[in-house]
């Protein structure tokens, strides 16, 4: 990886130095009230190097991932801007990235979205102009060459640090990593993985990703999910799709009482975390709490990742 | 083919509300294969239409038809004498059809009695699933004969999302991954390198993007 930033963004520092990066997730308000995003920026404040603003996560509707990241901006936080493919096309996509840069937003993650199936207006027309992979290529465009995607040129190149989702736990599995590959041709500088439980799975797709020299070319940031419950992990093993719950982590969920069960879903994110540490190729962690927000903190501070470093 | 369903009953009872003479106008294309618009199909709708309406004191008459196309000129016009003898036609052809009925008679209103579904094939009698999206740049050639626009729930083109589960869609247990099937076939046909690749930005030109599009064989044109 080039010695030059690409954005200079905190978390392109973090990672750049060598230090094991910490990111967390926020989820904008179904409102118009910036105060519970400010709520949440209070509780996560510090205890990461950057935080993800979803865009209309589950395909909910939401306050905008822009609107919201700016938020988090004067909050004193960095975030991480996340957008998806299933909303806008390219016209509507590069204005955005546009808007957000000029905005102060630094990091985007770029994903195809949740399928409108899932979410509160399952009536709407989807766009998908562009995929995942085309988006990561088209921010890089942009940004490297200054072009738009009409090969016209950009005055002001938006300076974003480039991130992606990357599933190892979906099918087919033997492609998983060679689709790492494909977004790392696009352009990819750091990803996030979908939420470890099946760490076995995840070791052997990060061999294949090593093997394959990917981790010397992109930041891979693995990702962690806290149990609330018993309730929530059957939930997560059974109803979300690409989501893999060994039967080992449930009956330990199930196992434990019920009152003490937050607690152990705490202490199975920090041993998650602990092992993904030993991992050849891992850069850092992406703890995603959801609705939750107040046991990020706890959870780096137990993994021993407090306080994060000022670069 | 183009794959069409018919309208429920009470919709089609209620364009006709007030009508007293109609043509229920059935089509030999595509519908007639696909068991949704031809002669057996004109003749159960016209049956149940009179049923209803008797029921209801208010009778209705009706002519039945069915040309061998309703998207052809050549075929179109020889309903000219019926048309103008009813207040509506009901068309039991695809969108296609209603709208070259409706270009050529002018006066007299052409209604649907069918949702034109998709572009498909029949997996078996009575079962007909969706092929092709008529994107106007076929893809075919890299994605082992599978079409991901038409068959991945987000189209996309450098597949499989992140929803991808024991070979179905995450929309829906019942709907295959598109680019499981992708996979495999390339994989069988030793053509895996066509994955590798990056699927470059697609140009909806040649979609409907473009806007409403022909083609012409100018050899045929005088």
């Amino acid at each position: 990886m080039s010695d030059e930033f690409k954005s200079g963004s905190n978390l392109e520092r973090v990672l750049k130095s060598g230090t094991f990066a910490v990111t967390g997730e926020c989820g904008p308000p179904r409102g118009a009230d910036a105060e519970v995003i400010r709520t949440k920026c209070k509780l996560l404040k510090d205890k990461a190097d950057a935080f993800n603003i979803t865009d209309n996560q589950t395909s909910v509707v939401r306050m905008s991932s822009i609107s919201s990241a700016v938020i988090m901006i004067q909050e004193g936080m960095e975030p991480v801007m996340q957008m998806v493919c299933r909303d806008r096309n390219r016209i509507a996509i590069q204005s955005d990235i546009l808007g957000g840069a000029a905005l102060g937003v630094k990091n985007m993650l770029c994903l195809s979205g949740d399928h409108q199936r899932f979410g509160d207006h399952p009536q709407a027309k989807n766009v998908f102009d562009l995929d995942s992979i085309q988006l990561i290529n088209t921010v890089k465009i942009m940004r490297d060459e200054g072009k738009f995607l009409s090969g016209e040129e950009i005055k002001g190149a938006p300076k974003l640090f480039i991130g992606a989702a990357a599933n190892p736990f979906a099918d087919p599995f033997e492609i998983r990593a060679p689709r790492l590959g494909k977004k790392v041709a696009a352009g990819v500088d750091f990803v996030q993985t979908q939420c470890i439980f099946n760490l076995k799975k995840f070791e052997d797709w990060m061999k294949q990703v090593v093997d394959m020299g990917l981790h010397e070319k992109v930041y891979i940031l693995g990702g962690v999910t806290p149990f609330k419950s018993f309730g929530m992990a059957r939930y997560m093993a059974n109803n979300v799709p690409g989501m893999d719950v060994p039967d080992e982590l449930l009956q330990r969920m199930k196992s434990t009482p019920k009152e003490k069960q937050a607690e152990e879903g705490i202490t199975i994110a920090v041993e998650t975390i602990k092992r993904l540490q030993e991992i050849k190729g891992i850069a850092g962690v992406h703890i995603m709490a959801i609705e939750w927000e107040e046991k990020v903190g706890e959870i780096a501070e137990k993994a021993g990742l407090l306080p994060r470093p000022t670069l | 083919m183009v794959i069409g369903e018919r309208k429920p009953f009470d919709e089609i009872m209620k364009m006709l509300e007030g009508v007293k003479k109609i043509a229920v106008l059935g089509c030999g294309g595509c519908v007639t294969v696909c068991l949704t618009g031809g002669q057996d199909e004109v003749r159960v709708l016209s049956s149940q239409l009179r049923m209803a309406r008797d029921k209801e004191g208010n009778p209705i008459e009706i002519i039945e038809k069915t040309l061998e196309r309703q998207c052809d000129p050549e075929y179109v016009e020889l309903a000219e004498g019926m048309a103008s003898d009813v207040e509506v036609i009901l068309s039991m052809a695809c969108g296609a059809g209603v709208q070259f009925m409706a270009e050529r008679y002018k006066d007299v209103p052409i209604y649907p009695a069918l949702n034109t579904t998709f572009v498909g094939g029949s997996k078996k009698e009575g079962y007909y699933v969706e092929r092709c999206q008529t994107c106007g740049e076929c893809k075919l050639y890299f994605t082992g004969g599978i079409c991901p626009i038409a068959r991945c729930s987000k189209s996309l083109l450098n597949g499989p999302c992140g929803g991808s589960t024991k070979g179905k869609c995450e929309i829906d247990p019942e709907v295959d991954c598109a680019w499981q099937l992708i996979l495999d076939r390339l994989k069988s046909l030793n053509q895996m390198d066509r994955y590798t690749d990056i699927m470059p930005i697609n140009d909806w030109r040649t979609n409907r993007d473009g806007g409403p599009r022909k083609m012409i064989r100018e050899d045929f044109q005088r």
